[in-house]
């Protein structure tokens, strides 16, 4: 291990990977402050200037973007109230009343320095655990990970359909079906192309996220009137108050962000879960935990309150990587970003992937602590003018992301029907993001699409048919058992809501 | 059975995966692989059938929530317009070339969106694409297309 911690220093301290974490973060931040638009948008945005660059910088570029995302959202949730992402929606809860209390900058760092200390935590566990899982998912076979496959899906759209898991997974068998347009992999046999030779190759991963994220989200901003920048007009940038952090607090800090930061973890590595279960998760724990006296404070400002969700939904951030890394299927919707646009670099992340690319292995969990150092040094000071870059009008920076999408696949095609299909899809997007058809389940849908295939084609050849490969072996089983939990608690929690 | 838009939602994509799995019926596979466990054909089939399945349930089940959405309110022709822009971009990106149509591209979308300050729009479309293309071409090595600069003799 020591071995690849050197060789991810050696790639991640690069002048090179440096700057590109730094100018990750740095973007992160501002897209991550703009509600509506989350660390999705911002990554598929950067693709096409990954392409650019080697794997492992491409790849450390858009770490970067993420956890720059996830703090930028943190930064609008306390100082507008307007979460940026998901993720953190209950920093907001003790965040935004400490701004209003003219603590703003306070909150601001305990932010910072809970964020950095969850993701350098998280960064620790994922040190030792991606290595050792790795190890351990060598002994996947095919239906083990075909039934993998069914559980992130199936967790994906029960925990990012606000309670609409039907609508979640129509979206599922969408990314599907739009995954199998193309050649088929082993037959070379075209299907669903309609004779036309530009399906031939399938529907491009850009193309879909762009479509699906970057422009569609465009689109629903000009259609529901909505001004994300004009929040941000409000900060002043003489009210944020210090940015010191008493001793008192800093003790507060000290109890709240280990125990936050395991939780936020393991949260992160499960499929379908992430920074907003984990960040609820920990602020309910949080309360649970401390005295009476502070539980007062819960909700009016408490440093406990802040710092724990932050902690969580950082830890979350690192914790989804490793079914990225070591699995090969992404737990989350920005991971399965991710894992398409290294698809597209010809890497196939998995258990070999520390074997194979262990610059690349390495260097991403390397670049994730280089990651959180430079947002508290370089974002904690640059915050309010960050927050005034966010001025942009909307006349301007609707534009600029239709322009960088359709870029995007332009650089990759030089082909108009992508150029049309990508703003048929968008359309078709923005109408389903009206009602509440949520986007991530389709975006992990198409990536794992052709994984899955393969690994269903190896599972019924081997059991010559039969679809007894289901319940053979002990660990399909279990897999499946918990797919079936997930289910069935989805199912008792919308009949608990509907009776009362 | 209350209808409402996401019921209509639902029923399309009925409609869309009979369509699909209709079509997953009619590809052809290799006279040898007919009768195998697993063909091109058997993922689609799969897949045709569990859209059919997720969309009868949304439509036969209640809805535990309606979202209503007050389409008066909703900015239609702004987007329908940005939309066309954007089509007319496409049609015309290969032809004409990146910078010509990216810049126009930028300030047509700046002035239907209501922007009237002239300068920044200039500023933010033109020299702003010219330094966007040096970064990609120049810097990143990634090629672009552009007819139009090759004419003029400014790109090779």
């Amino acid at each position: 291990m020591i071995e690849g911690i050197l060789i991810g220093l050696t790639t991640a301290l690069t002048f090179q990977n440096i700057f590109m974490v730094m100018i990750g973060c740095f973007f992160g931040t501002i897209i991550g402050m703009l509600p509506g638009l989350g660390p999705m948008t911002a990554i598929a945005l950067m693709i096409p200037i990954t392409y650019g660059f080697d794997p492992a910088t491409g790849l450390i570029l858009m770490a970067g973007v993420y956890y720059g995302a996830v703090f930028g959202g943190s930064t609008s949730s306390i100082l507008l109230n307007a979460p940026g992402v998901p993720g953190t929606v209950a920093t907001s809860f003790d965040g935004y009343p400490m701004a209003q209390q003219g603590k703003a900058g306070k909150a601001l760092a305990i932010a910072a320095w809970s964020s950095f200390a969850g993701g350098t935590l998280s960064a620790i566990y994922l040190l030792f655990m991606a290595p050792s899982l790795s190890k351990v998912s060598l002994s996947f076979r095919s239906p083990d990970y075909f039934a993998l496959m069914i559980l992130g899906l199936t967790a994906i759209a029960a925990f990012s359909s606000k309670g609409q898991f039907l609508k979640a997974m129509m979206m599922v068998v969408l990314g599907l079906m739009l995954a199998s347009v193309g050649q088929d992999s082993l037959s070379d046999i075209t299907r669903f192309t309609f004779n036309n030779m530009n399906l031939t190759d399938g529907i491009s991963f850009v193309l879909v996220v762009m479509a699906t994220f970057a422009m569609s989200e465009a689109l629903t901003i000009i259609l529901k009137r909505n001004d994300p920048t004009s929040a941000a007009k409000q900060v002043s940038l003489t009210e944020l108050g210090s940015i010191k952090i008493n001793k008192e607090e800093r003790s507060k800090m000290y109890k709240t962000i280990p125990r936050s930061s395991v939780i936020g973890f393991l949260i992160g590595v499960l499929p379908g879960a992430g920074a907003t279960i984990a960040s609820f998760l920990a602020y309910g724990m949080e309360r649970n935990l401390v005295k009476d006296e502070e539980k007062e404070k819960f909700g009016k400002g408490s440093v406990n309150g802040l710092s724990a969700p932050e902690t969580a939904n950082n830890a979350a951030c690192s914790g989804s990587f490793v079914p990225m890394l070591t699995l090969g299927i992404p737990g989350s919707g920005t991971t399965a970003v991710m894992l398409g646009a290294l698809l597209g670099f010809g890497i196939q992340p998995g258990p070999r992937l520390y074997m194979t690319n262990p610059e690349i292995f390495w260097s991403v969990i390397m670049s994730m602590y280089i990651g959180m150092v430079i947002l508290l040094i370089l974002n904690l000071p640059l915050i309010p003018y960050i927050a005034r870059i966010l001025a942009v009008p909307k006349n301007y920076l609707i534009p600029l992301i239709l322009f960088f999408s359709i870029t995007g696949i332009y650089v990759m095609s030089f082909n108009n029907f992508d150029i049309y299909l990508m703003i048929g899809i968008a359309v078709v997007a923005t109408f389903l993001r009206l009602y509440d058809f949520p986007m991530p389940p389709l975006i992990l849908a198409f990536v794992l699409g052709g994984l899955m295939e393969e690994n269903l084609r190896r599972s019924l050849l081997l059991s010559n048919g039969s679809w007894e490969f289901l319940w053979d072996r002990t660990l399909t089983v279990c897999i499946l058992v918990t797919t079936i939990l997930i289910v069935l608690w989805h199912i008792y929690k919308t009949l608990k809501k509907k009776k009362s | 059975m209350n209808i409402n838009t996401t019921k209509i939602i639902s029923l399309l994509f009925f409609i869309f995966s009979a369509f699909y799995l209709y079509t997953a019926y009619q590809i052809q596979v290799f006279a040898f692989d007919e009768n195998a466990p697993f063909n091109a054909r058997t993922f689609p089939i799969y897949l045709g059938y569990t859209g059919l399945f997720f969309s009868g349930l949304k439509l036969i089940l209640p809805d535990p929530e309606t979202i209503e959405v007050e389409h008066k309110t909703l900015e239609y022709k702004k987007t329908g317009i940005l939309i066309l822009i954007a089509i007319i971009y496409g049609a015309t990106i290969l032809k004409v070339g990146y910078f010509l149509t990216t810049s126009l591209f930028l300030f047509a979308s700046y002035y239907f969106l209501g922007e009237r300050r002239w300068k920044l729009m200039f500023l933010l479309s033109f020299p702003f694409v010219a330094a966007f293309m040096y970064l990609l071409h120049g810097v990143l090595d990634i090629y672009l297309r552009d007819p139009f600069l090759k004419s003029i003799g400014v790109m090779g």
